[in-house]
């Protein structure tokens, strides 16, 4: 997209054009061109490391040219980038030249949330750090200290606070994005789905997409098999209130009513079902409790699902049809941020069930079986046994959570119940921008005696932090391997390829200098990261002068499916893929998935729904030059014929307000054919407030600030993102 | 000699606009400028639509309203692939070109010259794709040479049905997009 300026001239120029045409003058090619306008590469070095843009990991290799790094691409090596990064790994550059970047230790010197800091040494702010830990840790224990985190830096810090006793924890990828799916899958088949999602997209004949938006979510390798798939000539369906890029791409759209997916899915296993279109030798072999499922679903008719869904009983019995016609090459897509209505783990689970009905378990075109490759731990001393259960799942209220509710951590540190919390280290994670409900985190922040925050940008957690520490990029640092399931199992590794351009530090130095200071040394022995790694691969038998030359290093090959040999088996308790779940009935839940419609639109409102850009992860890299020159604010998409109602005109500027009252940030209206006429949708990770992010203040509306009402998934604590409200405030 | 072209598959292209990003690292283009861009084209009403993803950028026409206009020269078509190129220290930024172009394919450089996509020929002369087609995820661009038969870009020309962008201006561009 042109800039805005070049547009405007062109639309200038497009009168001059005659002119200048009726006067041609040919000119030949000069011998003096220099053809390649670009200027030529000087001194070029290549260094190959594995990418932290978002969470999918990447192998890359970075170009360093004069000393300066230049560009990052895709390392053929690597299954996971096959040599191509998405546009925000190809970005990665711009997230290492950031001027709104953190440069130095700041300690607060106002008071909480105003975002005043004096600048420190390293020493001063660990110092800070380590004595206000010890003194939280004399008064309540250090259990009292909590750790948030996301991405591989926080490896260290988790490893140190656990050899300090201080071991609650939460990530919101879990209770905020896939833990719902996960829990519903490892309910259903006895495994979770892991990340990357062992889909075969690429063999697929039909594809299923649930709100997963392939091609604006840049999950890598997906997209690279999605577009594989449509080469394939596959069938796409796509469910998805909008017009998203995947629907475009799909023979079947069915927009669906926002947080109606569940009957759908139900119906759908209601046709294979009940027109005997399920992988009936499947189901004998490998499924538990089919008969009392068939009956649980006999209700849930594509009649019946109309009236919720607005997707017609024909579409609804077309689409089943389509998927049994292919199947077991028919994927129904897991999803992956699926926290979206409160019930999404019992929704998650209907897909799986879908999956199992027509029989994809283990085949080409469905769920493969991932394969690992193992490679030794380093042989840290052992922890010491922690001294009361963590805080943030008591009693087991979230009796199938798998790791730890962020919310649930939260309300422990507002409540001081079960005991208190008074410290939180928060690594990469920007918690105002992730949880739901703003004014609980900060209740929750009021609570404490430390906050520390350990981030690459002047996020808006870290407005709210005692002392900041400034990470560095992934690009300036080595970290630990990653070690990925997939087709095939593999290991990455990660490797300066420049230095910080400031006083930025890797998370794994600041663990280190911190576990000094806390008299837990013992548990970082080794001098550097370079140490370690090489003590663990030598431990492998992989040989590390290789890996730092290619990156990667694949582990064996396996069957990952039964047209190559594998066998399959299921963990669960029944030994099989659970249609009734028995675990589910003795907890007190539906044993097989129920639908609760969403509750009714207060007048005048609208469900907003979110969703993902392909230049921007989260609310991370809203300030990244590269990026942001793309995609510089989110847009609210309202259905054209909605906004001609509401007189509302595309570029126009609008807030936000939901049902309590919160009111966004201004936000630019995109009126379009491509969304249903009572749905609005915006992506999130925009409408910073964070003063310090100056190229992203205040562009665009945050979704995140308008989740005040959220739901809470009574199976694993998942929260809810779409069940809030909102109608329109033009700006004056 | 080659006749350097790209065959662009809309069926696959999502729009991610990492062609635009590594065009930006690969070439310096300079911030707020692009010389690759992405057009999202909707038809249709809710909630029957249809949609064309492009990734666009310069032409590199066989008739090159551009070349014809430039009254210095700088504006040229190199023998290399027959591409349109610029020689940045003979143009004098008339901006004549940019006017001449149909397709907005050009930008004042913010040191004074017209510039634009190169089909990045530095790294076609190493034997490399452009840097756009090189990177895409979706692998739904295609570079290669129109007058040899047997290139994988008149393959794909063979195969599927293709438009080109306004054909009525009478540019004949080399970009073709396949249905």
């Amino acid at each position: 997209m042109p800039s805005p300026s070049r547009r405007r001239f062109l639309k200038i120029s497009a009168a001059t054009l005659g002119a200048a045409a009726a006067v041609p003058m040919l000119h030949q090619a000069s011998p003096f061109a220099n053809a390649a306008s670009a200027a030529g590469p000087g001194t070029v070095t290549t260094i190959p490391t594995y990418c932290e843009m978002c969470f999918w990991k990447c192998g890359g290799i970075a170009s360093v040219r004069d000393g300066k790094l230049w560009k990052f691409e895709g390392n053929p090596l690597d299954p996971m980038s096959r040599g191509r990064l998405c546009p925000r790994g190809t970005g990665a550059p711009g997230n290492h030249y950031d001027p709104d970047r953190l440069k130095r230790p700041l300690i607060r010197s106002g008071e909480r949330g105003q975002e005043q800091w004096k600048t420190v040494t390293w020493g001063e702010a660990l110092d800070y750090v380590a004595e206000r830990m010890k003194k939280i840790a004399a008064e309540h224990g250090p259990e009292s200290i909590a750790l948030w985190k996301h991405g591989t830096g926080a490896r260290f810090f988790e490893h140190v606070m656990r050899a300090y006793g201080s071991f609650n924890k939460a990530a919101p990828s879990f209770a905020q994005c896939r833990g719902p799916r996960d829990i519903g899958n490892l309910l259903t088949w006895g495994t979770g789905l892991g990340s990357p999602e062992r889909t075969d997209i690429a063999n697929a004949r039909c594809l299923v997409l649930i709100g997963t938006h392939l091609g604006e979510n840049m999950h890598n390798t997906q997209v690279q098999e999605f577009a594989q798939a449509i080469g394939n000539g596959a069938t796409i369906i796509c469910v998805d209130p909008r017009h998203s890029t995947a629907a475009s791409k799909a023979k079947h759209w069915l927009p669906i009513r926002p947080g109606t997916d569940l009957a759908l899915v139900l119906a759908w296993m209601h046709v294979l079902v009940k027109e005997g279109l399920y992988d009936k030798d499947f189901v004998a072999k490998h499924g538990h409790g089919f008969d009392k499922f068939a009956t649980a679903i006999a209700e849930s008719t594509p009649e019946w699902a109309e009236k919720e869904t607005g997707i017609a009983a024909g579409v609804i019995r077309e689409t089943a049809r389509e998927m049994a016609r292919h199947r077991p090459a028919t994927l129904v897509h897991p999803g992956r941020r699926v926290n979206w209505n409160g019930d999404d783990a019992q929704r998650a689970r209907a897909i799986a069930l879908l999956n199992a009905l027509l029989g994809n378990w283990g085949r080409q075109g469905g769920l493969f079986l991932a394969a690992g490759m193992k490679v030794a731990p380093y042989p840290f001393p052992k922890f010491p046994e922690a001294r009361k259960p963590k805080v943030d799942n008591p009693d087991g209220r979230w009796p199938f959570a798998d790791e730890e509710v962020t919310t649930g951590l939260r309300e422990a540190t507002i409540t001081g119940k079960p005991y208190p919390i008074k410290g939180w280290v928060v690594y990469a994670a920007n918690l105002i921008q992730t949880l739901p409900n703003e004014k609980e985190t900060i209740e929750a922040i009021k609570k404490l005696d430390l906050l520390v925050v350990v981030e690459t940008h002047p996020s808006e957690i870290a407005g709210w932090a005692d002392v900041i520490l400034p990470d560095t990029t992934f690009l300036e640092r080595h970290d630990d391997l990653y070690v990925g399931w997939g087709r095939q199992g593999w290991a990455a590794l990660r490797q300066p390829v420049v230095p910080p351009p400031d006083d930025q530090k890797p998370a794994w130095w600041m663990a280190k200098e911190l576990a000094n200071r806390l008299g837990v040394g013992e548990y970082m022995p080794f001098k550097d990261m370079e140490e370690y790694l090489a003590v663990r691969c030598e431990k492998s038998g992989i040989d590390y002068a290789k890996f730092k030359r290619e990156g990667i290093v694949m582990g064996p090959k396996k069957p990952i499916t039964i047209e190559e040999g594998a066998e399959i088996a299921f963990d669960t308790p029944s030994g099989k893929v659970e249609f009734f779940s028995d675990q589910l009935a003795k907890a007190g839940f539906d044993p097989v998935p129920k639908y609760t419609p969403p509750e009714a639109l207060p007048a005048g409102f609208y469900p907003l729904v979110t969703g993902r850009s392909p230049v921007h992860t989260f609310s991370r890299t809203q300030t990244n030059p590269l990026l942001a020159d793309l995609v510089g604010e989110n847009e609210v998409w309202i259905n054209a014929a909605t906004a001609a109602k509401a007189g509302l005109k595309s570029g126009q500027y609008v807030r936000l307000k939901n049902e309590d009252g919160v009111v966004s940030n201004r936000v630019k209206v995109k009126a379009t054919q491509r969304i249903r006429p009572d749905t609005l949708y915006m992506v999130y990770g925009f409408g910073h407030t964070a003063k310090g992010l100056r190229r992203a203040l205040n562009k665009g509306a945050s979704a995140a600030q308008l989740n005040t009402r959220y739901k809470v998934d009574p199976l694993m604590g998942g929260t809810s993102i779409h069940r809030n409200f909102v109608t329109f405030e033009k700006e004056a | 000699m080659a006749r350097f072209g790209m065959v662009i598959d809309t069926r696959k292209c999502v729009g991610c606009m990492d062609c635009v990003v590594a065009c930006q690292t690969e070439n310096d283009v300079p911030q707020g400028h692009c010389r690759d861009w992405i057009v999202t084209e909707v038809r249709g009403t809710y909630p029957t639509l249809e949609m064309e993803i492009r990734s666009e950028r310069c032409n590199h026409c066989d008739n090159p309203p551009c070349v014809y206009c430039c009254p210095t020269g700088a504006s040229h078509v190199e023998p290399f692939g027959k591409t349109v190129q610029v020689t940045a220290n003979r143009c004098i930024g008339c901006k004549a070109c940019l006017a001449a172009c149909p397709y907005g394919a050009r930008f004042v450089h913010p040191e004074g010259y017209a510039d634009k996509c190169t089909f990045c020929l530095h790294r076609v002369k190493e034997g490399k794709d452009p840097a756009c087609v090189s990177v895409c995820p979706t692998r739904c661009m295609h570079f290669g040479d129109l007058d040899d038969p047997k290139s994988e870009v008149n393959r794909l020309l063979g195969s599927r049905k293709w438009h080109t962008l306004l054909p009525e201006a009478g540019t004949k561009p080399r970009i073709f997009y396949l249905d």
